[in-house]
């Protein structure tokens, strides 16, 4: 059958939907499906809040067009459907020297979706986004496919990218790999003390890929520790693979209670020898290190999760360390707190990045961090910031404008694209994306 | 050797899976089915993941005259033949209730077409001393019931047509896997009341590669259909009739 009527939620489960979902397994039912009753495209739905979800409307799940359907040796540029895992192109092409040239932190997240959203990884400071590195997309609006790239079409293209679904169905794009010596990364790890030392050392480092780790947790002189992870792609003989765990049902509260948190970030800070270490991993274990772990959103328990994921502008770094206290005097936070620096790269008129640095943290859901984040999302406009959608399930419609300036503009185009808002998103509706014109 | 694996009813995401499967394995495939265009898209994909060549190829379980081709296009390869057949049709019953001239296509699509297709190409097989044959069939080939039965007398008739085909290729080496599936999730599932334990297509694929592996006869997939099956067969008829399962 074309529809299923199901509930689903997206990776935070703070958010649901019910409604109508086509599955196609080949573009003509695709086509039929957008014939029947056009909706938003949505993937393997890895975005937190409610970017995957269209509550009492209609929704066509991407995840069976997962072929990759073209690839020059020369150019290193690969056609795949929209569907495909961008794990699984990593799994496919890094023995063969080849990687997305932008990973976002789960290779389960669909080319679709990482387009959509207009996603970063670890080189973000080098690489800038995944949009930047798409030279075509094939679109589906009603029956009509059409293909766009950005040179001729650069404004439905930066409306595309970045464009949450709101310019119609990803069908399927051509992306630009990166050659890279072979599937191994040597990962380099030192701790890192505080705030100002870690804006320090991740200005400074030199790594195509870095990450830092946060101990949300520590206050005053210890405020900002963590690790810092640098990485660069390398051949060789890979560790044996660790076979993938699932979480089998939901965790109870204590799992995340404070003193839990605090422990375990301690542990984990001191995991790493005072002088750093280097060690060699198998390429998937580094960029998605969660994927490992099936259904690890489960350890937050039934009431699910919100991350909260701000960018701030360099000049914003005072701005980002009173985010941080705050985090660290809530006590709310998990041990999933990231730092990085971000470049100025970004390919369309919603996309998230900045030039600055992003800070992302883990709650569990609940009133205490509902009342917490919108604190967050106040400090994060006043700093001249950004939220990002692909996390977001809380933010406030008043904030989106501020932080995202060309978002009139984006209204209107996707609005002469589709005038009855069919690909309208939970999201888009919350925030009143489209209503902003 | 390069295996040759022609895959009839290769749109099927069941097909797409195995597809995929034996590539990485390095093997050549022959994707058939109708829908030419989805077929070359999954011809690169399978080319992409390791297959030594992957090419499209039309076949119509309804039209017994594009056979033989196929099977000299596949001829002109070095290397084992192998078919692996994922083909049927199961229309609502009721449609069929209400147009009986339905079954005629059923029974083609499910049992009919790929045996006479098998019929074409096991004199090659033959020929090369061994290759092995995978044909999909149903759980509902185990017993009548009143939700599909005239797709499941089809694939009840196709089981028996693949015993008698395991008798005849294992004298030259051959071998016949019949397989029976539970719920996939599949295209043919999604959206249909009553389906549980619903195995992903990529699961069904690897039971398939394990049973030619290990010369299985007959499988169930996932395994625990075969207990889920065994109690159905053995609910006396004069029961069973009275039940809908």
């Amino acid at each position: 059958m074309l529809w299923n009527s199901l509930t689903y939620t997206g990776w935070g489960r703070v958010k649901t939907a019910t409604g109508p979902v086509a599955r196609p397994e080949r573009v003509s039912s695709l086509r039929a499906a957008l014939a029947d009753d056009p909706g938003p495209a949505i993937g393997n739905c890895r975005s937190y809040g409610d970017a995957c979800l269209n509550d009492g409307g209609p929704a066509v799940k991407m995840v069976r067009l997962d072929r990759m359907i073209g690839f020059d040796e020369t150019t290193g540029i690969l056609e795949v459907e929209a569907g495909l895992k961008v794990g699984e192109i990593a799994r496919v092409f890094a023995p063969r020297g080849w990687l997305p040239t932008v990973m976002p932190g789960t290779g389960f997240a669909t080319v679709g979706g990482c387009i959509a959203n207009d996603v970063h990884g670890k080189n973000h400071h080098g690489a800038g986004s995944f949009g930047q590195h798409v030279t075509e997309i094939t679109l589906m609006r009603g029956e009509q496919a059409t293909k766009i790239t950005p040179e001729k079409d650069p404004e439905l293209f930066r409306a595309t990218v970045g464009g949450l679904g709101q310019t119609g169905v990803i069908v399927s794009a051509k992306l630009q790999l990166l050659a890279c010596k072979g599937d191994v990364m040597v990962v380099t790890e030192r701790r890192i003390d505080g705030y100002e030392e870690f804006i320090e050392a991740l200005d400074a480092s030199k790594a195509t890929y870095t990450v830092g780790w946060l101990d949300a947790t520590a206050k005053g002189a210890a405020l900002g520790r963590g690790i810092l992870e640098e990485g660069e792609t390398d051949y060789g003989l890979v560790p044996p693979k660790k076979s993938s765990k699932s979480v089998p049902f939901n965790a109870p509260r204590f799992a995340l209670s404070r003193p839990v948190v605090k422990a375990f970030n301690n542990a984990y800070f001191r995991r790493i020898p005072e002088v750093g270490r280097t060690s060699v991993k198998p390429i998937q274990d580094y960029f998605f290190p969660l994927d490992r772990i099936h259904d690890w959103n489960r350890l937050y328990g039934k009431a699910g999760f919100i991350q909260f994921q701000c960018v701030v502008p360099v000049d914003g770094v005072r701005g980002l360390k009173r985010i941080l206290e705050k985090i660290a005097h809530s006590g709310l936070a998990s041990p999933l707190a990231v730092l990085k620096r971000m470049g100025p790269g970004r390919a369309g008129m919603m996309s998230f990045p900045m030039e600055g640095y992003t800070l992302a943290v883990d709650f569990r859901a609940g009133k205490k961090a509902s009342k917490l984040i919108a604190e967050l999302e106040l400090m994060t406009a006043e700093a001249g910031g950004r939220v990002y959608f692909a996390k977001d399930a809380t933010l406030d419609a008043s904030h989106v404008g501020a932080m995202y300036p060309e978002l009139a503009e984006f209204a209107s185009i996707a609005n002469k694209i589709d005038p009855d808002g069919h690909y309208e998103t939970d999201l888009t509706r919350r925030l009143k994306i489209r209503k902003a014109v | 050797m390069t295996e040759n694996w022609i895959i009839l009813g290769a749109t099927s995401s069941m097909a797409k899976a195995f597809a995929r499967a034996v590539s990485v394995e390095g093997a050549r495939v022959f994707l058939a089915g109708r829908d030419m265009v989805d077929l070359e898209a999954s011809a690169e994909d399978c080319r992409l993941r390791g297959a030594q060549g992957a090419r499209a190829v039309k076949f119509d379980a309804r039209d017994t005259s594009g056979f033989a081709a196929i099977v000299d296009e596949v001829s002109k390869e070095d290397g084992m033949i192998n078919v692996a057949v994922f083909v049927g049709s199961m229309p609502p019953q009721a449609d069929i209730d209400a147009d009986p001239s339905l079954i005629a296509g059923v029974v083609t699509d499910s049992y009919t077409g790929p045996a006479a297709f098998l019929q074409t190409v096991a004199p090659a097989m033959e020929a090369r001393g061994g290759g092995t044959v995978i044909g999909v069939g149903s759980v509902a080939g185990d017993r009548g019931r009143i939700g599909n039965y005239v797709y499941g007398s089809a694939k009840a008739g196709f089981h028996t047509y693949l015993s008698g085909l395991r008798n005849r290729l294992t004298r030259s080496g051959g071998h016949v896997v019949t397989v029976k599936p539970g719920f996939v999730d599949s295209a043919m599932t999604w959206g249909i009341e009553g389906m549980f334990l619903v195995a992903p297509p990529e699961n069904v694929a690897r039971d398939l590669l394990a049973a030619v592996e290990k010369k299985k006869n007959t499988i169930y997939t996932p395994f625990f259909w075969r207990i889920i099956m065994g109690i159905i067969k053995a609910i006396p008829e004069r029961m069973f009739k009275k039940m809908s399962v």
